[in-house]
């Protein structure tokens, strides 16, 4: 006991020594949150009050950046077709990799293959996923019709029609599900099994048993996933980029791809800053406004 | 007589039992079934789409635009492959993006390992608000910083030569531990390290760099893969900041072959396939050679959460 008091006490040299490394060691991280993220964040601040395109000094233009992403009409798109993208493929996600999740956690056979092929668009890099359905949606020549047609449906032109266009991405994106799967079944292990058991005893059957033990007990690792879907959706960019540009009719313009657009298409600079922070602000909103729900449904073993 | 009763009544019940434990069976047999066939349809689906490029990178441009399509190459022509490297500089791309992901490797690991160190074991003040700061980065959209970060790679950082380009706005800021995930990894492994190793040494008079590198690392050796999978993994996937900071000749092959995506979409689909295919190739490798880690990867910090 007296040792520790003793190197708890801040005059004394083993805890000066302490306190002086805790710095340096974490050093790489202060300085690199100051020049790498914190400057970035404030010059960003800065931009939204100019007007900037690279040729000429930047102008202060006071909140004309702002009154503007009120008025643009594209910022509404984006902001639309970005909440649809997102709260389309988070829910379907994984709702379809808990499923799955629940399924191969049972002895069944052929286990191992089943989670290896359905982790596998997971490896795909993202832009050759989208080479791979830039085609397999093409009207005439990709397996998507093909497949259709099998059981009857007419061919459509997927990423050329607006109306199609957000629910081929959100397709799309609930392929790469093995990711979430893989979380979920992580998950499952720690599902007790007295619990279960117990229930068994009391005369509940699997669905009672998955509905009443399973799901509540996993309900943190899907407000985890939820969160992280969240924030990761809302930043899509490069599906939008390679497959579409944003069309059909700026059907799949999405935030990032329009921010990008006015900073390194349009060169404004000071535009896109202003937006940017409208994104992180969505951002940073959706995420309270979860947490906040949180409460009603996520069941913490502690509580 | 009330023997017989009893026993009659108890065959019966013994019938009945018997007949709706076999009505369990066949009805377990039909929902293991079900399960089998709904989890070889999701398979089929997870894999059809990259076995079809693998094929149609086989194909001629005449067996890919043709209706109904055609699932196989009649004979495969591997002069492809060949073929995609005199289209694009595709092994400049190739080698630009290695050196990328060496470095940033490197950086990672140095980096998160001694910040996390320094939040997981030694006691400062102001450890749990930068340890909040840390967690908070997490959640920031990269493409608030990009905007910013290309000016100052523009107009500020010029030494040794204007960065904007070059390979450094994507190898330096790797060695300063701005991935949050990263560090919170390490720090989770390091938390559960005995603090009875850490004091014996320290009694020996070792410092602290000397504990994290003759203790701490060694035994870290499973986080320390994980990481080098995951940063590589991110690394090579990247897009929009390669775009944004580099130029042709030092694109890496996500950005390098996007352009000649765009080039080739409307004639030659085997070439963009056999890229793609190309570009898959070094992945599968290291998810077959390194499965446990590459998945414990993802678990842990909720990657691919693109």
């Amino acid at each position: 006991m007296a040792t520790a008091d003793l190197s708890t006490k801040r005059g004394s040299p083993f805890r000066r020594r302490e306190i002086w490394e805790g710095y340096l060691f974490a050093a790489p991280f202060l300085i690199g949150f100051l020049v790498f993220v914190a400057f970035p964040m404030g010059w960003a601040l800065v931009l939204n009050f100019q007007s900037y395109n690279l040729l000429s000094p930047p102008r202060w233009v006071g909140m004309d950046n702002l009154t503007q992403v009120g008025a643009d009409p594209k910022v509404w798109q984006s902001l639309w077709n970005t909440a649809y993208y997102a709260f389309a493929s988070v829910p379907l996600q994984l709702a379809l990799a808990f499923v799955c999740a629940v399924l191969l956690n049972q002895p069944i056979r052929g286990r191992n293959f089943y989670r290896t092929a359905l982790y596998m668009p997971v490896i795909v890099p993202i832009v050759v996923s989208a080479f791979i359905w830039q085609r397999a949606y093409h009207p005439d020549f990709g397996i998507i019709n093909e497949v259709i047609s099998w059981f009857g449906f007419a061919p459509r032109a997927w990423l050329f029609e607006p109306a199609l266009a957000i629910p081929a991405f959100v397709f799309m994106r609930i392929w790469v599900m093995g990711t979430q799967m893989v979380i979920f079944l992580a998950g499952l292990q720690n599902v007790p099994v007295v619990l279960l058991e117990a229930a068994a005893l009391d005369g509940a059957g699997a669905w009672r048993k998955f509905w009443n033990v399973t799901v509540p007990i996993m309900t943190p690792v899907i407000f985890f996933n939820l969160i992280v879907g969240i924030i990761g959706n809302f930043q899509v960019f490069a599906p939008a980029l390679i497959m579409t540009k944003g069309g059909p009719q700026d059907a799949t313009l999405f935030m990032v791809l329009y921010i990008y657009r006015n900073a390194f298409e349009y060169s404004k600079l000071g535009y896109a800053a202003a937006l940017s922070w409208v994104l992180f602000v969505v951002i940073i909103l959706l995420t309270i406004v979860q947490f906040r729900f949180s409460g009603r449904w996520v069941y913490y073993e502690n509580d | 007589m009330e023997t017989t009763i009893r026993s009659s009544q108890f065959a019966e019940a013994a019938a009945h039992a018997a007949a709706q434990k076999r009505q369990r069976a066949r009805n377990s047999w039909f929902s293991r079934m079900g399960v089998h066939l709904l989890l070889l349809l999701l398979s089929i689906m997870s894999l059809v789409p990259v076995l079809w490029m693998i094929s149609s990178s086989l194909k001629a441009s005449t067996e890919i635009f043709v209706t109904p399509i055609e699932w196989l190459p009649r004979t495969p022509r591997w002069e492809n492959y060949p073929a995609i490297f005199a289209r694009a500089p595709i092994m400049l791309y190739f080698w630009n993006t290695m050196i990328i992901c060496v470095f940033s490797v490197l950086g990672v690991l140095l980096s998160s390992s001694l910040v996390a160190f320094s939040f997981s074991r030694l006691r400062w003040p102001g450890r749990n608000f930068f340890f909040g700061l840390l967690l908070a980065t997490m959640m920031l959209p990269g493409i608030i910083l990009i905007v910013p970060r290309f000016l100052m790679f523009s107009y500020i950082f010029r030494w040794p030569g204007p960065w904007i380009g070059s390979f450094l706005p994507l190898i330096v800021p790797m060695f300063f531990a701005t991935n949050g995930i990263y560090v919170f990894l390490i720090r989770q492994f390091f938390l559960g390290i005995p603090v009875e190793l850490e004091d014996a040494a320290r009694m020996d008079g070792a410092n602290s760099l000397r504990i994290l590198w003759q203790i701490f690392i060694p035994l870290s050796k499973p986080v320390m893969i994980t990481l080098v999978i995951l940063t590589f993994m991110q690394v090579y996937n990247e897009f929009l900041e390669p775009l944004v900071y580099l130029k042709p000749t030092t694109w890496t092959l996500a950005v390098g072959i996007r352009a000649m995506n765009d080039a080739a979409y409307a004639t030659s689909w085997e070439l963009v396939f056999a890229t793609g295919t190309f570009m898959l190739a070094p992945m599968v490798i290291i998810f077959f050679a390194a499965q446990r880690y590459f998945v414990e990867g993802v678990t842990l910090s909720g990657f691919g959460g693109r």
